[in-house]
């Protein structure tokens, strides 16, 4: 270790195939779990929003599960789903996902004005293009907030999986350890930062291309600071 | 099943250097620790920031870029690079953590009072500092609660990836059992590392509870 320089550059060039493939792991195993997250949130929140007496109970449960520790999970999991498979992974990243994604998802949809609710209505809306048309578009800032946490939180989280096996970019962490070797170990560091980054990044970019309205309006408040999230909705993440 | 209670029933597992007690205390030393260090930066900084708006896009932006960083990669790297030995190393990767949700919730927390409550403590004559004391931190206390919170459970959870570097804590049943393949040691250790986290949940809701002042929580959606 005294010789050793913090960083070798060499590594990385004679390792470019490995690190690809790693990238290539690690956020197919961060999407899927935000994406399976969202498409169980959604209706859920939906049946949610509808009736209200089941919001408590889901979100009880949901709070439970996020509470687990995912190194926990990952082990519990392994009999049934296989060690080093992508499926341990992605299993319990999802549940962290819809914990982030369904208090958003009713968050938004709680943030339709009432007022515009009724001008839907009364325009003769059906129900359902009123959902499509007006409640979800008006919604998507609150469940974009949602998603850039769960997105981000699951890029960093997979990491974990090293320790049983499957951990896309988190390899390089076990490999720089075992190997007492610092340079994969902040390669790992930097790529797993700079995909986060670049999601978190791509979804703000897909919020102002869904929610053009919010951009004229940004621009003429003198004060618009910058808003993680609503502040009435609580703050989560994916726990290691 | 079995597992627990191979693990819960086996007396070797209740004393000594490896028994749960120990375990449970090395536990919640680190939490404990690198949680108040964290409280100690996040809150007063967040109150701060909050009430003046004085570097709120700088602090919140570094705050989004801090959860990405993953926690074994920095738990490892700094271990390699300072050595075992102390708890400092395990440190430092779970006050970074715990920083960012404490600090965004009482951030958030102070801005979204309602500009009109603080405008009336001003009118009432209260000074700045009295105004965030008796005003902005009892009504913001919810979310600052919740951010605390989260950051608890994370840590608590997170602290269990310190054993993969040698260090104690309940990490060390998961650990030790996945390498060993004693299962009842991996699943033992991570249902106390459940049990611990859905206690400080309990004891978050306990401090809601008991701390928030009742004008406060009855705001809560009344539809």
């Amino acid at each position: 270790m005294d010789e050793e320089p913090l960083i070798r550059w060499e590594w990385i060039g004679n390792n470019g195939p490995l690190i690809r493939e790693l990238v290539v792991d690690n956020v197919v195993m961060a999407l899927a779990p935000v994406l399976v997250g969202l498409l169980v949130a959604l209706p859920l929140g939906l049946a949610a929003v509808r009736w209200r007496w089941l919001y408590q109970p889901t979100a009880g449960v949901v709070n439970v599960v996020y509470s687990l520790p995912s190194l926990a999970v990952f082990i519990v999991l392994l009999p049934i789903t296989g060690l080093a498979t992508r499926t341990t992974v992605i299993v319990p990243l999802a549940f962290y996902a819809m914990a982030v994604l369904l208090p958003a998802v009713v968050d938004g949809l709680d943030s339709v004005p009432e007022h515009v609710r009724q001008s839907a209505v009364a325009m003769g809306f059906t129900p359902a293009r009123r959902l499509l048309a007006v409640e979800l578009p008006i919604a998507v800032p609150v469940v974009i907030a949602g998603l850039r946490v769960a997105t981000v939180s699951s890029i960093s989280l997979v990491s974990v999986g090293a320790l049983v096996g499957r951990g896309g970019l988190g390899h390089l962490f076990t490999d720089g350890w075992q190997r007492q070797f610092p340079t994969p170990i902040i390669v790992g560091i930097v790529l797993i930062v700079l995909l986060a980054v670049l999601a978190d990044l791509l979804l703000v970019l897909v919020q102002r291309w869904l929610t053009p309205w919010s951009v004229a309006r940004t621009g003429t408040r003198k004060r618009a600071l910058p808003r993680s999230r609503p502040a009435a909705s609580p703050e989560r993440e994916g726990v290691a | 099943m079995n597992f627990l209670i191979d693990f819960f029933g086996n007396p070797a597992n209740w004393s000594g250097p490896d028994g749960i007690p120990l375990r449970f205390a090395e536990h919640l030393e680190f939490t404990g620790l690198s949680l108040l260090i964290a409280t100690l930066i996040a809150v007063p900084l967040g109150l701060w920031i909050g009430h003046t708006g004085r570097g709120a896009l700088v602090v919140v932006l570094s705050a989004n870029a801090a959860r990405a960083l993953p926690t074994l990669g920095l738990l490892v790297l700094i271990v390699l690079l300072m050595g075992v030995g102390s708890t400092a190393p395990v440190l430092v990767p779970l006050i970074a953590l715990a920083v960012p949700p404490i600090l965004v919730n009482t951030y958030e927390g102070i801005r979204g009072v309602d500009p009109d409550l603080r405008d009336a403590a001003y009118g009432m004559g209260l000074r700045g500092g009295q105004v965030l004391g008796r005003v902005l931190v009892p009504v913001a206390l919810p979310l600052i609660l919740l951010g605390l919170r989260t950051a608890a459970i994370q840590v608590v959870a997170t602290a269990t990836v310190a054993a993969y570097v040698g260090l104690g804590g309940l990490g060390r049943y998961i650990i030790d059992g996945l390498a060993t393949l004693r299962y009842e040691l991996t699943v033992g250790g991570a249902v106390l590392v459940g049990l611990l986290a859905l206690a400080v949940q309990g004891l978050f809701a306990l401090i809601q509870r008991v701390c928030v002042s009742p004008g406060v929580s009855r705001r809560r959606k009344v539809r």
